[in-house]
């Protein structure tokens, strides 16, 4: 399908707004209805990979209780925006980021002083690859509670299967706690991280292309999941299923080359977006 | 296309071109099958694998001559005295348990010393120095320990600590298997850590452990079956050494468990028994390597064992 009128067209009769998605027609009713506010504000920032000018001056707010979507073609910088959240980047020497980070209006997490471990555990994080610690499904979870938490066997125990419940894991494993995390099935392996990380109760959780390596079933499974934590949770998601986006999103964020392109709520994004370049990456014409 | 993963060489498709059909391919085929180039690279291939299942079975040859010369002449010799009384005086009979008792002693102290500090430099090197000019070097100077020749160590530690002391001892010889066993471990150790994904870590780090928690609870974890085959190669491997046992531990005729002073075990003893001409002694030597090569045998196959379960894990 191709949209030859121009994206203004469409905002003149609202009754027949359609999605500039090919072969896909998404609901547009997930738009906030509540103003949202302001959870981390990306103030001019700018990432190097050693000499390798990654991100070029990006501006962008995540809004508190709302998912919002990084997209945008391969090597574009979304996933790297995604790692300066919890400074992940840090952990290799010739990575740095320049800029301001704010979260809650306050607290800069570019901030060199920021104790980072402390950080971790306000914003956690999901990989692309499932990762499960070479030890029991329980212990998977236990793992991140205790280096924050000292509790009793039993408080752990709920807290245990609290989180399992919120991933929609614990009717498949409750009787299997004790087996290795390593003996799950991809899909369940990834929502048995998505667990791990909620479990030790973040403010923010950061999705990197959580359901690239999952079959569709479990894809489905982990955004109805995502939905559904956005309730208690700030998301922010990057893939590179631009559906995916639409289906999960309140806002989207649309990269290229290191910088941002365009960033609204998805309604408007899929359906009118106000530039070229996001029209054509939408409709497949590039990217 | 199905060529992909059969025989034919890429020749096929540009015969075949556009074409596509399955008679047209099959006689690009057979012209493929039958063209000098192809029965070039046959006979080649034939000629290559012939070359390497002899020299395999060279090898293997001589293993099994070896092992074949240990068990006919050791098994005969190896008697329950063996394991009751000590090292004989020529011409009557008598035990190895001295032997034994020494090298195992000195085997347990040497690894008890070497593996905690090889565990903890390999640590070092593939977790924290990782490309800094000292891990860069210490790895180094670690591998040229690794084929360092075990005599030199031997000497080293007779001038550091013999000479010192003024007498041998089974100190020193655990401390020459220390250092033989570190390089070892060492290696292993920041391997099998190499081996873990930076995935696992990234994912520990996120959670907010600090670094020593992703290094002792996760990448330990992740790596455990891997380190623990390189402490039990590091075990087979000093319990053979002679050289070094020569200039430190020397050997003891008696039963003692006194690590202070000269103590038997089982390389000398097979070292200066089986150049005897007393028959009694030859037959002990005898039963003495085949008990070496019975128990590096043993740890290997369990550091395998321990190894395929941390891979089905």
């Amino acid at each position: 399908m191709t949209v030859s009128e121009p994206p203004q067209s469409q905002t003149s009769s609202p009754s027949s707004e359609r999605s500039l998605l090919p072969a896909m027609q998404v609901e547009l009713d997930n738009a906030p209805e509540t103003p949202a506010e302001p959870k981390i504000e990306v103030q001019g920032v700018h990432f190097y990979y050693g000499k390798t000018h990654a991100l070029k001056g990006i501006d962008l707010t995540i809004y508190a209780n709302r998912v919002t979507a990084f997209i945008g073609p391969s090597g574009c910088g979304k996933s790297t925006l995604l790692r300066t959240f919890n400074r992940m980047y840090q952990l290799y020497p010739k990575q740095r980021a320049e800029g301001k980070i704010i979260l809650d209006g306050s607290i800069d997490l570019l901030d060199p002083s920021l104790d980072l471990n402390l950080l971790r555990k306000r914003i956690g994080m999901v990989f692309q690859a499932p990762t499960p610690f070479p030890m029991s499904i329980y212990e998977n979870i236990a793992f991140g509670v205790r280096l924050y938490e000292n509790l009793r066997p039993a408080v752990m125990n709920e807290r245990v299967e609290w989180a399992l419940r919120k991933a929609a894991l614990w009717g498949e494993v409750k009787d299997k706690l004790k087996q290795s995390g390593r003996g799950l099935s991809g899909g369940q392996q990834q929502r048995l991280c998505i667990a791990r990380a909620i479990a030790v109760k973040p403010e923010v959780l950061l999705l990197d292309e959580p359901t690239s390596a999952l079959d569709p079933i479990s894809t489905a499974a982990i955004e109805e999941l995502i939905q559904e934590l956005v309730e208690d949770y700030t998301v922010a998601i990057v893939t590179h299923n631009l559906q995916q986006a639409a289906r999960v999103a309140d806002y989207i964020a649309l990269f290229y080359l290191g910088e941002l392109v365009e960033f609204n709520d998805s309604k408007t994004m899929i359906t009118r977006p106000a530039k070229k370049q996001t029209e054509d990456y939408i409709t497949g014409r590039f990217g | 296309m199905a060529a992909a993963d059969g025989p034919e060489p890429p020749a096929a498709f540009s015969e075949n071109g556009e074409h596509g059909e399955h008679a047209g391919a099959h006689a690009a085929y057979a012209e493929v099958y039958s063209s000098a180039l192809y029965r070039r690279r046959r006979w080649t291939n034939r000629v290559a694998l012939t070359l390497s299942v002899a020299t395999m079975a060279i090898g293997l040859f001589f293993l099994a001559w070896i092992l074949w010369t240990l068990a006919e002449r050791g098994l005969v010799a190896l008697r329950p005295v063996v394991f009751t009384q000590s090292t004989p005086p020529p011409g009557s009979a008598g035990g190895l348990i001295n032997a034994i008792a020494g090298s195992l002693m000195m085997t347990v102290v040497g690894i008890l010393v070497g593996a905690p500090v090889g565990i903890m430099a390999g640590t070092y090197l593939s977790e924290f120095g990782k490309n800094h000019w000292f891990a860069e070097m210490a790895r180094f100077v670690n591998d040229i320990l690794l084929s360092a020749p075990s005599i030199i160590i031997g000497l080293f530690v007779y001038a550091v600590i013999v000479l010192r002391m003024g007498h041998f001892s089974g100190w020193a010889g655990a401390m020459a298997l220390a250092i033989i066993a570190i390089p070892i471990v060492v290696r292993t150790t920041e391997d099998m850590l190499h081996l873990v994904p930076v995935t696992l870590r990234e994912a520990a780090a996120a959670l907010g452990a600090p670094r020593w928690k992703v290094v002792v609870l996760i990448a330990f974890r992740a790596a455990r079956s891997g380190i623990l085959t390189g402490v039990l190669l590091a075990i087979a491997r000093v319990s053979g050494e002679t050289a070094p046992l020569l200039f430190t531990a020397l050997n003891n005729q008696f039963w003692s468990t006194n690590m202070n002073a000269p103590i038997a075990n089982l390389p000398m003893v097979i070292f200066q028994f089986a150049m005897s001409p007393y028959t009694d002694w030859v037959k002990l030597a005898w039963a003495g390597s085949l008990l070496i090569t019975l128990s590096v045998l043993l740890l290997n196959i369990v550091a395998r064992i321990v190894f395929r379960q941390q891979k089905a894990g």
